[in-house]
């Protein structure tokens, strides 16, 4: 049986969209680091870390844990939770920052907290320290989200009975702007509303559904 | 139906053939070295890097297109032009599909170079003028997972034929030692002062290298005597720290369970294991409690890295192309600079070649994040 989209979560111009509804928001004036700053204490989480980390970080980690809520993490086996995420940049903003520290030998600072996180994976092992998230992990880099790539892959992993759950999806970001949409998925379920099926129409559906 | 290995390439330090690579690890030589280039780093270090000078005559023979490419991607095509030339695939057909594995691919286009598209720094765009050169019509998907890269590549192609879609995958993976990756390591204290000794009581750190390596698997409902198979596959997450392994060994445990029971062999059942090994302290000495909690002590360890260093988003597929070699010819490889045990539990490294029958045989790699993969591959 196809597996089943439980919760979704957008973040773009400045919104937070909760399963297609807006609960977070500000001016087009507010530049979009301090955004995800703000949208992040809205959230009522204390985790100092956050504010550690890099934007990309930063940003799917905010997708995180405002999907989260509404997902019941006692009921997560973290074992057989899953983290697949993507996007089209990798980490390329924070490999800038990195590469401008060490350009030239008379200004040469490497720095090992910037360094880490040019790894775009390094987002999924924040957000599994977070939750407790232990299953299978995998990053994916495309021109654009792909959601034919995301059920071929996702299902393939519920089908092999390697994941029960997954948290999922496309996490984006450059200079200018951001785009977070993430998502979970849960193995089908009598209870659940059909029309959630993880599919390509679906996920193309939602990934465009606070567009306007 | 069954998943097989049919043909590989391995660009190193040590050869431009899985071949001549595997001929010299057999022999525990080491590919790594001093360099004082102070545009890779301000100050001498020590890497495994690619011959210069055989790597353009080789792409001058082989680019009959002229295409204009950087350093990387000359490794990415001449590693998959060999790979294929040793089969009859048709690299154009829709059933044939590219996987990259990688994880800084052209990184050092943040400085740009005349002649080169910049967007080909873009991870996306890197595949896409791979897939292009060989005129591939799937889109190149690209796996970036840091170092577990190469192995979570081979697990998603096995994933990918399971399906209908395809009958071949190529997994390429390449990655360079650049001023970028150095210094990087360099800033973490996690480079050893000599060639790196994997597992040695006195390790004191990795050895960075560069490769490009391919491995080529196909669908296949009639495996023949002597095929290696994919026989299982999964990856895992500490979900406790991104830049250092855990004490419990938490996620190597994880994927090495989930791999081993989709494969249906027991840790009796393993013949040999093929480390990760990156020689830092953290990394062995995890990866030596995961081997123990599982009741693989028994099974005979190596790693590779002392011979070309870590490859980061190669290793993956260079180790486990040599692998395959190792169970074809029943050779375990010595693990060039190992002299004396000294990890957290007690492991069995081999120091010289080893004679054994290997019919299971299985494959680690752990990285930054947390993430943590394993493969297992049988004989028919």
């Amino acid at each position: 049986m196809t597996p089943q989209i439980t919760a979704f979560c957008h973040i773009k111009k400045n919104q937070v969209f909760l399963n297609g509804k807006s609960i977070f928001s500000a001016g087009s004036e507010v530049d979009m680091r301090e955004f995800v700053k703000s949208a992040f204490r809205n959230t009522g989480t204390k985790y100092p870390k956050f504010f550690k980390m890099d934007d990309y970080s930063k940003l799917g980690f905010l997708a995180a844990e405002v999907l989260m809520k509404e997902v019941d993490e006692s009921t997560i086996e973290d074992k057989s939770t899953g983290i697949v995420l993507s996007n089209n940049h990798s980490t390329l903003t924070t490999d800038q920052l990195f590469q401008d520290s060490i350009q030239s030998d008379e200004a040469f600072f490497p720095s090992p907290s910037v360094f880490v996180y040019t790894l775009p994976n390094i987002m999924a092992g924040e957000i599994a320290i977070r939750h407790h998230i232990t299953g299978e992990n995998a990053f994916f880099v495309s021109s654009a989200f792909d959601p034919d790539w995301h059920t071929l892959y996702i299902n393939q992993l519920f089908e092999s009975k390697k994941v029960s759950a997954c948290l999922s999806g496309w996490v984006e970001m450059d200079d200018q702007s951001l785009d977070a949409f993430v998502y979970y998925v849960e193995e089908a379920n009598d209870q659940r509303d059909e029309s959630m099926q993880h599919t390509v129409e679906k996920l193309n559906n939602l990934y465009k559904i606070n567009d306007k | 139906m069954a998943v097989r290995f049919v043909s590989s390439n391995i660009i190193s330090s040590l050869g431009f053939s899985t071949e001549e690579n595997f001929q010299n690890l057999l022999l525990a030589k080491v590919g790594i070295q001093t360099f004082n280039d102070p545009l890779l780093y301000p100050s001498p270090f020590l890497a495994a890097c690619i011959h210069q000078a055989e790597l353009e005559e080789r792409w001058n023979e082989t680019n009959q297109k002229v295409v204009i490419a950087t350093r990387l991607e000359k490794m990415l095509i001449l590693s998959i032009t060999e790979a294929l030339s040793k089969t009859k695939i048709d690299i154009s057909s829709s059933r044939t599909a590219i996987l990259l594995s990688t994880t800084k691919g052209n990184i050092d286009l943040l400085n740009p170079i005349e002649s080169i598209d910049p967007e080909r720094l873009l991870l996306w765009k890197l595949g896409e003028f791979i897939g292009h050169y060989f005129g591939n019509p799937n889109p190149v998907r690209v796996v970036t997972n840091a170092c577990i890269s190469g192995v979570l590549a081979i697990n998603t192609a096995a994933m990918m034929l399971k399906g209908e879609r395809f009958d071949h995958i190529i997994v390429v993976g390449a990655d360079l030692v650049t001023r970028f990756v150095v210094s990087g390591f360099m800033s973490f204290l996690s480079l050893s002062q000599t060639p790196c000794k994997p597992f040695d009581r006195d390790r004191d750190g990795l050895s960075l290298g560069e490769a490009a390596g391919t491995l080529i698997l196909e669908k296949t409902s009639f495996p023949e005597k002597g095929d290696i198979l994919f026989a299982g596959g999964a990856t895992a997450n500490d979900a406790n720290h991104i830049s250092g392994p855990s004490r419990t060994a938490e996620g190597s445990v994880i994927a090495i369970q989930n791999a081993m029971s989709e494969a249906g062999f027991a840790a009796k059942e393993i013949d040999h294991i093929n480390a990760h090994g990156t020689a830092t302290r953290y990394n062995d000495d995890m990866e030596s409690i995961a081997i123990q909690r599982l009741g693989l002590s028994e099974s005979p360890v190596n790693s590779y890295k002392g011979s070309w260093g870590h490859t980061l988003g190669a290793a993956g597929i260079i180790e486990t192309a040599t692998l395959i070699e190792s169970m074809k010819t029943d050779t375990i490889l010595p693990t060039a600079g190992f002299h004396t045990p000294g990890t957290t539990e007690k492991l069995i490294v081999t120091k010289e070649p080893l004679s054994k029958p290997l019919n299971t045989c299985l494959k680690l790699a752990s990285g930054f994040g947390g993430c943590n993969a394993a493969l297992v591959l049988n004989k028919k």
